[in-house]
């Protein structure tokens, strides 16, 4: 049996050595040469000036000085959140930066902070509303089940204890290390309660296989567990007119869409027409339609409608069927086609284009189109 | 096995011109076919390609016959190989970055992608079936290389010109491009036989 292994062994110890040459060198290359020393950044023309290390992203070389940037997917380039101007001279844009970026943006010397190393004195002009961007500690409350996927999560504020927030903006919350993930994660989720709600916060959280912040939730975070968040974070909220709401939503996009509507009751702003899509596959994935169905006699232009695309025969579904831009296609057109109407939705990408598409044909105005897109 | 008696500058012709890495030995397709849209990306990654490509092939052949071979540990070499390749590319990343910030930005995302070009580890493997010596490797290498970067300029050239050529929409982008690098490897093919690397 030994001689038989011992080969392998060898092998493996030879092959682990050569590895740790390599990561060594490596890493004293990395000291060496990653080495910037202190460097200066100075914040909307010194508003702020802060002294830092350099040698790592600027958004997480800000993120060390109590600045948060906005960063749904937590610095991997892929989200584009995280933009802010740069008015010292850094060089052109990199390839991993301009698909996020527009050429005007390009001009004004944008750039995504997660992918921008800080290396030398910077001059940066962030909005002023992004000081107010506070990392929170909390501790959970409450964790319940409204779907077989979908967790409703409350946080009691501990530090700071109150926030201040609009409703339809969002938190990233911080996954710490567990498992097999080795590094803390950054995700982003919109806030389900209403800014009203004092000392507590409230998000939905949907289980995506492989997820990291959705597998933390649904199997290892528990009431009691300490947990923090950054926030408010986002510019998905409710523009004051009179145009009728087209809410569109499915899945855990039902939190700012929720936040929004039960924050208009709260501040007794419920002159306006609404109609809220809520899409879903079957029975089982709908939830909150009592309180919705409680909220149309109290709101008199409040319309809830629920849609199923694939209604099972045991749920005896009654309400409407087909994918959500179907409904939304025939709802709009007996809306009339020269009433003023907004676009808020939230959800999947897939289903947010296809719902912008359908709203466009209908003649809304693209400019008028709110959305908070998954990322 | 002994090394093959090659003079250094035959082999550095050889592998610039008549065993070409790219029109003879149809190594490190993907790159050549998707940068070569734009001469300087394609000057950029070429030069890449040579400095990455020097390097590896010497680091490689010395992990080779100080390590691999005298522990009896040969099969190994693929994965070390990788491994040496990907660490080399890392640490020349950081170096430009540090030493050269504007060379870096030259060759921007195309070092980390060279990690993964096919003509790195197939020089490796060349020098290595070919059992060539350490000076005939340093040779064979940045001939290699060289000869990659003429064979993406050129290639950028033609396609420059090709833009302007009324090419049926079908062929349009990579369909020509094919085509074109075909008919190059013809023209290269006159080379063959005039200079042995083997």
């Amino acid at each position: 049996m030994l001689t038989v292994l011992l080969p392998a062994v060898y092998a493996a110890a030879v092959i682990g050595g050569i590895s740790v040459v390599l990561a060594l060198m490596l890493s004293v290359v990395d000291r060496i040469m990653n080495n910037y020393g202190e460097v200066k950044i100075n914040i909307n023309q010194g508003q702020k000036d802060l002294q830092v290390k350099g040698g790592s992203p600027l958004l997480s070389t800000l993120a060390e000085q109590k600045i948060y940037l906005p960063s749904a997917c937590g610095g991997k380039g892929t989200c584009g959140t995280c933009k802010c101007k740069v008015t010292s001279d850094i060089g052109p844009h990199l390839p991993t930066e301009s698909p996020l970026l527009t050429t005007a943006e390009m001009k004004e010397n944008i750039r995504l902070a997660c992918q921008v190393k800080v290396k030398s004195n910077l001059s940066i002009e962030i909005p002023e509303a992004l000081f107010n961007i506070k990392e929170f500690k909390t501790t959970v409350d409450s964790i319940v089940d409204v779907t077989h996927d979908i967790k409703e999560v409350y946080l009691k504020l501990d530090n700071p204890f109150s926030i201040s927030f609009k409703a339809g903006q969002y938190a990233q919350l911080v996954i710490p290390p567990y498992d097999k993930i080795k590094n803390e994660n950054q995700r982003a989720y919109s806030f389900l309660s209403t800014p009203q709600e004092t000392g507590r916060v409230g998000f939905l959280i949907r289980l995506v296989p492989g997820g990291i912040a959705t597998s933390y939730v649904h199997q290892y975070l528990n009431k009691g567990d300490s947990f923090r968040i950054i926030a408010p974070v986002g510019d998905f909220f409710l523009r004051e007119t009179d145009a009728i709401m087209l809410c569109v939503a499915g899945g855990s996009g039902m939190a700012p869409l929720h936040s929004i509507l039960f924050d208009m009751v709260n501040k007794g702003n419920t002159n306006r027409e609404v109609w809220y899509f809520f899409g879903a596959v079957t029975k089982s994935d709908l939830f909150y339609v009592e309180k919705f169905r409680e909220l149309e006699k109290k709101w008199p232009g409040f319309h809830f409608v629920p849609a199923l695309s694939e209604p099972k025969p045991e749920d005896k579904w009654t309400g409407e069927t087909g994918l959500i831009t179907e409904v939304l296609d025939r709802y709009i057109l007996k809306l009339g086609a020269d009433r003023e109407k907004e676009g808020y939705l939230c959800g999947s990408p897939g289903m947010i284009n296809a719902c912008v598409n359908v709203m466009k044909k209908h003649k809304v105005k693209e400019e008028k189109i709110y959305y908070d897109k998954f990322a | 096995m002994t090394a093959p008696e090659i003079s250094p500058i035959v082999l550095l012709f050889a592998s610039i011109f008549t065993s070409n890495i790219l029109l003879a030995n149809f190594l490190g397709m993907c790159s050549f076919i998707s940068i070569s849209k734009d001469i300087k990306s394609s000057n950029g990654l070429g030069l890449a390609v040579i400095l990455v490509l020097t390097l590896t092939s010497v680091l490689n052949w010395a992990v080779y016959h100080f390590i691999l071979s005298p522990l009896h540990l040969e099969y190994l070499r693929f994965i070390v190989f990788i491994m040496v390749i990907a660490a080399v590319v890392q640490v020349l990343e950081m170096v430009i970055d540090r030493v050269s910030p504007a060379l870096y930005m030259a060759l921007g995302i195309f070092l980390p992608l060279i990690t993964v070009n096919c003509a790195i580890l197939g020089v490796t493997l060349f020098v290595e079936i070919r059992s060539y010596s350490f000076i005939q490797t340093l040779v064979y290498g940045l001939g290699s290389g060289v000869g990659w970067w003429l064979a993406i300029l050129a290639l950028a050239a033609i396609r420059k010109k090709v833009d302007n050529a009324p090419v049926p929409a079908g062929l349009k982008g990579p369909g020509i491009t094919l085509i074109i690098i075909g008919l190059m490897a013809m023209g290269f093919l006159g080379f063959s036989g005039m200079l042995n690397v083997q």
